[in-house]
């Protein structure tokens, strides 16, 4: 007989306040096989805990369940406590009064009645659970870190650092992201290449870290401490090891008049080029779509001025494969472009620029070296207007998140055009100023009191070109929705961050979850911020969520020591949440009759081919049997037996249709 | 007379929907409290002869929900359910089952709103179609459908 114990946990007010919790304890006391049914404040607390322990020793439960918050929240927690009562954890289960009940229903005796039933289902599947045993399996001590911008670099590094071997993988030709293209960054205004370029020259220098630069993820396979990927390294049409990096191929290349993407469009780059001077690795890369040689097949010149003979036209994509325990995203973002703003002109007018090529503008590495120059006829502009939250906070634009860092580089910018043109006026048109953070407000009030920005409450309607000069039109809501205008000479639209192209496939080959803006979920909001739901991969960066480089460090060095932890243990135990099939005692050994729909429909190849023979060892029939090391445990395999012979433990057959039954 | 209240039974998958209707809680989006949610590793594990079960058992609709397609936590446990959901359906609708009774939806587990509407929805549709006495008489009748599969 199955001796079940109930503990109802009022979370606080969390749940008592909507469900009765003592009438749910009541209740259930009366099921069959319910040997001791309570109510508590908060059952996770220690004391709550021990309710649980000292009723397992003493009442010799042969299962528990814990009626309270969802099991994605708590559920280790009960199970351990179990564990120390000396109970099998897996006897114990969750029924979900909190997050499923509670907080979504009214107060009233329907919602109380929703409880029991969640309850009763529960303990009608544990009367069926049967001990299990967490399965161990070796873990991989190497991390595979995507995306070399700021945040990929310092997830490897302190990787790295700890003594581990680290893959990082780049899709551009040089690591250092979008950080390498700011000009100074706020709110100490130090220069962003001059903090950035010694990480990158220390990932490249690691003995740790294997760089794979212009290369993508192709695929991912396996699970926690055992990943396997493909990684396709794009044909750079160079031979890494004898180039030298010298740089005359980029002199000679005929092919000029390719807008560069380091500077955001705003300057030229060759077809066979280095992103920037910085850039690691310094070598160049080929960009076929654009050089003469592969559209036509004459040309040929980089070729011939190569003193290294390292140039490969006919170099191809090359696959490599690396085993993995762990993988940390860090795919940044990007900002959203032309055909984003028609009310703006952006791309129409080539002096509505966004807050990157400012960024560009401002950079003493920039096109224009650092002076103040507007892109369509160099001359210095005399009047700037800066639109905070261009795209971002705009239900009408599809985007409702704020992108967090604007308010901060529209301040910074101001204040660089200010120092750069002391006679310039600058306007800033803002919604809120948001500058949370430390020496964020007191940066803002530099801008406006110390370098005179004028900030304008209001927003942007509609920007022209009316004789030379662009109109903008908005309105100041501080002054009674009071039209203004101002004439300017450039626009800066502080445009809104957006993840990066492709997240959304990244985020189906790592199998981890992502919100309607294609940024990765974390596994909790609060408490597990740089895990993803799926074990063994970490998010970091503006991947997850809008961030500013101090944020998205911190968060790069919690991922780091998340996967520093996880290598810290030799082997790591995984639910047994597996399938396994039936053996019985001869003659009718399994009730599987060998037809392997099974090993099709299984997308993890767990299903092999067991022959059961007879003393004199002849061959009785060949059935499935499962992988447990690399079974999963959808379970897809058991929905689709035809004889039920396939079970999955801890959701077996038995469970779930006790649970039905029970409603 | 007092209004009938439709039984609702959901099977979702752990990794989008459950996730999603926690979401549903923590974001605090009030909905009808007549579905009982039961958690699966996937859609793919659901077995539909539990649905018909459900059905015997005096549920008067039913939820099937999992991970957008491309999404699922095991690669390719939704299409399964996807193809398995067709199949089913059509033959309830061949054997005279009101498939209104039966209500599919990919909501991941950022879509706690969106569960909140579904459930509004498809109880609201439950409700208009009354108490499912057909099926349960068909049971009764000795009609069982775990016998029949």
């Amino acid at each position: 007989m199955p001796r079940i114990g109930v503990f109802v946990c009022h979370c606080g007010e969390n749940i008592g306040a909507t469900v009765d919790c003592a009438a749910v304890a009541g209740a259930c006391a009366g099921i069959p096989g319910v040997v001791v049914s309570m109510d508590y404040k908060y059952m996770c607390s220690d004391p709550g805990q021990n309710l649980i322990r000292d009723a397992i020793r003493e009442k010799k439960l042969t299962g528990v369940v814990v009626a309270a918050c969802s099991p994605r929240m708590h559920e280790p927690t009960f199970r351990r406590a179990c564990a120390e009562a000396g109970l099998n954890p897996y006897l114990c289960e969750m029924a979900n009064l909190r997050e499923h009940c509670s907080w979504v229903h009214e107060k009233g005796e329907t919602t109380t009645r929703k409880a029991i039933d969640l309850v009763r289902v529960i303990v009608e599947k544990v009367k069926r659970n049967r001990p299990l045993y967490p399965i161990n399996v070796p873990v991989t001590k190497t991390a595979l870190v995507l995306g070399g911008g700021i945040g990929g670099i310092q997830a490897a590094l302190d990787i790295a650092n700890a003594g581990h071997k680290v893959v990082l993988v780049e899709r551009d030709p040089s690591i250092g992201g979008h950080m390498a293209q700011l000009s100074e960054t706020f709110p100490t205004l130090d220069c962003s290449q001059c903090i950035l370029t010694p990480r990158m020259v220390e990932v490249a220098q690691h003995p740790n870290i294997t760089l794979y630069t212009y290369s993508e993820l192709e695929s991912v396979e396996g699970f926690i401490g055992n990943f396997r990927a493909k990684i396709r390294r794009k044909a750079r049409s160079i031979d890494m090891k004898t180039c030298t990096g010298c740089g005359i191929c980029m002199q000679k290349c005929p092919q000029k008049k390719i807008p560069s993407e380091f500077n955001a469009g705003l300057g030229m780059r060759t077809a066979i080029y280095v992103p920037f001077p910085q850039a690691v690795p310094n070598k160049p890369v080929i960009d076929r779509r654009n050089c003469t040689y592969f559209k036509t097949g004459k040309c040929g010149v980089c070729a011939k001025v190569c003193p290294a003979k390292a140039v490969r036209y006919d170099q191809q994509d090359e696959i490599v494969e690396v085993e993995v325990g762990a993988i940390v995203a860090a795919t940044g973002y990007e900002v959203k472009g032309a055909d984003f703003f028609p009310e703006y002109g952006y791309g129409k007018y080539p002096d509505v620029i966004n807050g990157l090529q400012f960024e560009r503008l401002a950079s003493a590495s920039g096109p224009t070296l650092g002076a103040m120059k507007r892109p369509s006829d160099g001359k210095e502009p005399e009047t700037v207007v800066f639109i905070a939250c261009a795209g971002s906070r705009d239900p009408a634009k599809g985007i409702d998140y704020c992108s967090k860092i604007c308010c901060m580089y529209t301040a910074k910018h101001a204040m660089l055009y200010r120092h750069k043109v002391h006679h310039g006026k600058a306007y800033v048109f803002y919604m809120d100023i948001r500058a949370g953070g430390k020496m964020y407000e007191e940066f803002v009030r530099r801008a406006i009191e110390e370098d005179g920005v004028k900030y304008i409450r209001g927003r942007v309607s509609r920007i022209y070109d009316e004789d030379g000069k662009l109109v903008v039109r908005g309105a100041d809501t501080l002054l009674g929705h009071q039209p203004i205008e101002i004439r300017a000479d450039m626009v800066v639209l502080a445009s809104a961050m957006v993840a990066s192209p492709g997240s959304e496939e990244l985020a189906q080959k790592l199998k981890v979850s992502y919100d309607p803006y294609y940024f990765l979920s974390e596994a909790h909001p609060k408490l597990r911020p740089v895990e993803t739901n799926t074990a063994g991969i970490f998010v970091c960066g503006s991947c997850q969520a809008p961030k500013d480089i101090p944020e998205t460090v911190a968060q790069a060095s919690g991922a780091a020591a998340k996967v520093c932890g996880l290598f810290s243990n030799r082997e790591l135990s995984r639910e047994p949440v597996v399938a396994v099939v039936n053996r019985l005692p001869p003659p009718v050994y399994s009730t599987c009759v060998g037809c392997f729909l099974c090993e099709d429909a299984c997308a993890y190849r767990a299903i092999e081919r067991e022959e059961i023979r007879g003393r004199d060892g002849q061959l009785i029939r060949t059935v499935a049997k499962v992988n447990a090391g690399v079974c999963q445990g959808c379970g897809t395999c058991v929905a689709l037996c035809r004889t039920k012979s396939i079970d999955i433990q801890g959701f077996t057959n038995e469970q779930v249709y006790a649970e039905v039954m029970a409603l | 007379m007092e209004e009938f209240e439709p039984k609702i039974i959901a099977f979702v998958c752990n990794w989008c929907t459950y996730a999603g209707a926690d979401l549903t809680g923590t974001s605090r989006i009030r909905y009808q409290p007549n579905v009982r949610i039961i958690r699966f590793p996937c859609t793919g594990r659901i077995d539909f002869m539990l649905l018909l079960k459900a059905f015997a058992r005096g549920a008067d609709g039913v939820i099937v929900s999992g991970c957008h397609p491309n999404d699922c936590h095991y690669t390719s446990g939704n299409f399964h359910a996807r193809r398995r959901w067709i199949l089913f359906r059509r033959l309830l609708d061949f054997v005279g089952i009101d498939v209104r009774r039966i209500h599919f939806a990919w909501i991941s587990a950022a879509e706690g709103a969106k569960w909140a509407e579904f459930v509004n929805d498809v109880t609201d549709t439950i409700r208009k179609l009354g108490p499912f006495e057909e099926y349960r008489k068909l049971v009764h009748m000795g009609f069982d459908p775990i016998e029949v599969a």
